[in-house]
């Protein structure tokens, strides 16, 4: 019976960890989620926020993602993670950005657009607060 | 003296312009190194996506996303081009044009329309000029192409994709074999090619969070990004391994033009001064 379960965590430009893990807690789209060994197949989005790797010695690592694909076998899990700001809006943005540079005109940000980036920058830093927070905490213990 | 001049100043400009092949060589020599850096580190992401769109292909998925569904009309299609933004790299960006070219007439004669994505200023510059519906371009992705410049080229496509005006999209892009070969490559992107039948020894299926259509949609867009980011890191090194060698054969054509001139100049050289002495001579017998 295996007590721990593989985890990689990747980003588009660089490798972050891979490892054995006794468990994974990551901040999925719809709450917290515990990965332990020998879980159901799981797939889901990841919020901005930290994803938690408790090692075989019981050493808690951190790692801050803006987002992200978290994938779960029974024996691996992989997290995905993004490197860059995502939203709806941005995304539609960027879409919209590519066509009109192809029309060589100029782009015409709306009011929705930078509302969303603002919130996705607020999430974002408000994750990036609250790992620093983590690490403080557990740096003072 | 005949044209000693001329070829002076000839020798003087094939030097100069040596000394340019020289420095572009040189910098490109040095750039091709964190090219490949770059290359290799973005390889875990791509082969742990492809890992994971393995295990969807085999689960018993219960949604049928678009992107894996083989669409039986073809009416349009999609490439996603790579090219680079800048020229003086031998042959790279013509050969990758060329190939395409021919996909696209095939397509033409078919009465298929072509739309492009164009990523580099090369292929917009190219695109521009043909009878093809350019729909999106990017440029400047620089030395450090990061995914987020990408997101919006790669969005128009999928967009027609989904929304069925693209049944199908293909990526072009130079991919690094090494440093003196580069291969220009037309692959698939969607439909996801069908992956090879494993015996399934039991059906199963994810949870999904928070449901499968939106989780799917989200893993295959990613899945297609990683593939088009991988593509535009492999044409960057590509860039830098071309322009390096066709610099260095321009160097070296610099070097032999600067000697055969050199000849030409001394032999001229040569024949004024014998003519100068023998005119000297013819005069001083004259008189």
């Amino acid at each position: 019976m295996a007590t721990t379960i593989r985890c990689d965590i990747v980003s588009a430009e660089e490798e972050i960890f891979h490892g054995n893990a006794q468990m994974v807690i990551a901040t999925g789209e719809m709450g917290e989620l515990g990965i332990a060994p020998r879980h159901t197949p799981l797939i889901t989005r990841l919020k901005p926020g930290q994803v938690r790797v408790h090692l075989e010695n019981g050493e808690e690592q951190f790692f801050y993602v803006s987002g992200g694909i978290l994938e779960v076998q029974p024996s691996v899990v992989t997290v995905l993670a993004d490197t860059a700001i995502r939203a709806k809006d941005i995304d539609e943005a960027a879409a919209r950005n590519a066509k009109e540079e192809a029309e060589r005109a100029l782009a015409n940000r709306s009011d929705a657009l930078e509302v969303a980036q603002a919130q996705a920058q607020l999430a974002q830093a408000m994750a990036q607060l609250q790992a620093l927070e983590h690490l403080r905490r557990s740096l003072k213990h | 003296m005949a044209g000693g001049r001329e070829i002076k100043t000839k020798i003087k400009s094939v030097q100069n312009t040596r000394k340019v092949t020289r420095a572009l060589e040189m910098v490109s020599a040095s750039k091709i190194r964190k090219a490949q850096d770059l290359m290799k580190a973005s390889r875990p992401y791509a082969r742990l996506m492809r890992q994971v769109i393995g295990h969807i292909a085999h689960a018993n998925v219960e949604y049928k996303h678009p992107f894996l569904i083989e669409r039986d009309t073809v009416k349009r299609v999609g490439y996603m081009v790579v090219s680079t933004d800048r020229g003086l790299c031998g042959g790279l960006n013509s050969n990758l044009f060329r190939k395409l070219l021919g996909e696209i007439r095939e397509w033409q004669d078919k009465g298929v329309e072509v739309d492009v994505v164009c990523i580099g200023q090369k292929a917009t510059q190219f695109f521009r000029r043909l009878k093809v519906n350019m729909v999106g371009s990017v440029t400047h992705l620089g030395e450090k192409p990061q995914i987020a410049q990408l997101i919006g080229a790669i969005k128009v496509m999928l967009d027609a994709y989904t929304e069925g005006h693209v049944d199908r999209l293909s990526l072009a892009y130079n991919d690094f074999v090494n440093t003196m070969t580069q291969k220009a490559t037309v692959t698939p992107l969607l439909p996801l090619p069908p992956s090879a039948e494993m015996v399934t020894t039991h059906a199963w299926d994810y949870l999904y969070e928070p449901d499968a259509e939106s989780v799917l949609e989200h893993v295959l867009t990613r899945y297609v990004e990683s593939l088009v980011y991988q593509a535009a890191l492999e044409n960057l090194a590509s860039e830098h391994a071309a322009r390096m060698v066709a610099m260095k054969s321009a160097s070296d054509n610099a070097t032999n033009a600067i000697d055969s001139l050199t000849l030409i100049y001394n032999k001229a050289r040569q024949a004024a001064i014998t003519q100068e002495i023998s005119e000297i001579v013819s005069g001083a017998a004259a008189v």
